[in-house]
């Protein structure tokens, strides 16, 4: 597989400064539903300014670079240990060159890293082949069958996720029953705490956000497996039926709370709400938020025999 | 709504003027600060008994820059310039550069680690809520007139506005390479070894930063006003009183 780390580089200086187009897309429908002179439409304005100059400038769409998430699909036999020097490699480079900020910060002596290398950072998830299981959706039900056929002849693809500081402060996970909202262990349930989340967020994680849900699993698997959510594009309908309805009816629910951008009022509050599921314990009943900033930052290589690919 | 021009330093009239929707281009010197500087600046600076000498040319500065002045909640991501020539090569003149970063002039007094040697690259705001624990006091002591920051601040700190004549700006959460552009110097930085560089006090010169005021100096907080709208469209949603 040779070395990778440029390729790497090139991955995470994608996934920094140039915003994805449905991302854009959904930034332009929002400020175009927003009264013209309002807080709301400018606000939209300047984060449509500032994508726009960071792609032409390949400057950071945000300073908080965030955290790193690599999901790493490889072929068999590929030493892991040798991806994740590479991938540590290659973060290093990207602070250097001012893709990232450095952000790994030693909990115990508040020292930062200096190039976001660290215990446990960046994160890297590896994955021998394309694994249905690793996402908790089955490779029938996470939205994107129709291009599993193709990956076959892949050598390997790799996932990117900046996932930002101030959106993770407001990522949260409920067990239901959750007595202050009246929600019990069904959809209606996660409908009123997705609700109550959003809510509690305000604008703190820089609305227009998005969400990652995960019904199941456990504390880590759940929040794991909500990040994830986050590499559906945002028209990707969820080929669970209960769920597509879920997810529009609280994006448009979400909207009606009138958060709004920055959380300084407005019609738009979320760009998006995507669920997934995973088997749980008869015990437990979690459901666990990830929350996306609008800047949903993500970018895929895929490396096949002759050629690399970004998307 | 009104749009007003400010400089930095900032007069006590100029911010009982402002009002919560009012649109502002800052230009001037400010100072950023968030997590570790303002836990720095509350237990070291101003609760302490006495200053430690190590920390007291930096309590000066502080002084002098916040006093009428800005802070700003942002962890910046930066690049490092490479060094200027000396004055000898250049015929003995210290060049002034229009240029994002570049050193303009050096001054034996402005301290710090690197004058004149780093350009801000990308510089939204952060989530200000953070900090409400210390803000009150910062504004008291250093006698600040405005923060800016994301999201808002807390009831105290709306109170510190009020009693002291402060205002909270909100800037544009992760408009961070528009910022980066308005920033037009980077006059010095301190603490950056011991806090980081997203940490540090960066000192910065910049024009036209495009901010709306969302707390006023008069009691008004766009952000409890949102609070408040958004529990009451959460109630109807779940059909419970909350």
């Amino acid at each position: 597989m040779g070395d990778l780390v440029e390729t790497f580089v090139e991955l995470i200086r994608r996934a920094s400064t140039e915003l994805p187009a449905d991302v854009e897309a959904a930034l332009r429908a929002a400020r175009e539903r927003e009264d013209p002179d309002s807080a709301a439409a400018s606000t939209l304005e300047t984060i449509l300014q500032n994508v726009a100059l960071a792609r032409a400038s390949s400057t950071p769409v945000c300073q908080d670079t965030g955290v790193p998430v690599f999901y790493v699909y490889h072929p068999q036999g590929l030493s892991t240990r040798q991806l994740r020097a590479q991938i540590e490699a290659a973060v290093a480079e990207a602070t250097r060159r001012a893709y990232l900020r450095p952000n790994a910060v030693d909990s115990l002596t508040g020292r930062n890293s200096g190039n976001n290398v660290g215990i446990g950072f960046p994160t890297c998830h590896f994955n021998n082949g394309l694994g249905k299981e690793r996402n908790g959706l089955g490779k029938e039900r996470n939205g994107l069958g129709k291009e599993r056929n193709g990956l076959r002849k892949e050598r390997m693809r790799v996932d990117l996720l900046l996932k930002g500081g101030g959106s993770e402060n407001v990522g949260t996970q409920y067990k239901l029953p959750y007595e202050p909202l009246k929600a019990g262990r069904d959809l209606e349930g996660v409908r009123r705490v997705v609700l109550d989340a959003v809510y509690q967020a305000q604008g703190q994680g820089c609305a227009p956000g998005v969400l990652g849900i995960t019904i199941g699993g456990d504390r880590g698997t759940g929040y794991v497996h909500a990040k994830e959510q986050f590499f559906r594009p945002l028209d990707n309908v969820n080929p669970l039926p209960e769920l597509a309805a879920l997810e529009e009816r609280l994006l448009r629910e979400c909207n009606e709370l009138g958060i709004g951008p920055m959380g300084c009022g407005g019609k738009t509050t979320l760009l998006g709400v995507k669920i997934g599921v995973l088997h749980r314990l008869p015990a437990c009943y979690f459901v666990s938020i990830a929350y996306m900033c609008w800047a949903c930052r993500r970018a895929r290589l895929e490396v096949l025999e002759d050629k690399t690919t970004f998307s | 709504m009104a749009l007003y021009e400010l400089t930095i330093p900032i007069s006590e009239k100029e911010v009982r003027a402002l009002h919560v929707g009012d649109t502002v281009r800052l230009s001037g010197v400010m100072v950023t600060g968030r997590d570790v500087a303002h836990k720095y600046m509350v237990e070291n600076l101003i609760r302490a008994a006495a200053i430690p000498e190590s920390e007291r040319p930096l309590y000066e500065e502080l002084r002098r820059l916040l006093n009428g002045g800005v802070i700003y909640h942002c962890g910046p991501v930066v690049r490092q310039l490479p060094p200027p020539l000396s004055p000898p090569e250049r015929g003995g003149e210290v060049r002034a550069s229009p240029e994002r970063g570049m050193e303009v002039g050096a001054s034996p007094e402005r301290g710090g680690e690197g004058r004149g040697r780093w350009e801000f690259v990308a510089a939204g705001p952060t989530t200000s809520i953070r900090e409400e624990v210390y803000e009150p006091e910062v504004i008291a002591h250093f006698g600040l007139r405005g923060v800016i920051g994301k999201g808002g601040m807390g009831p105290e700190t709306l109170r510190a506005c009020r009693e002291h004549g402060a205002v909270y700006f909100h800037a544009v959460g992760g408009a961070a390479s528009l910022i980066a552009d308005t920033v037009k110097e980077v006059v010095t930085v301190y603490k950056k070894d011991e806090f980081g560089v997203p940490e540090a006090f960066w000192v910065i010169r910049v024009e036209g930063f495009p901010l709306v005021v969302t707390m006023d100096s008069h009691g008004r907080s766009v952000h409890d006003e949102v609070e408040a709208a958004s529990k009451a469209a959460l109630a109807r949603l779940v059909g419970l009183e909350l």
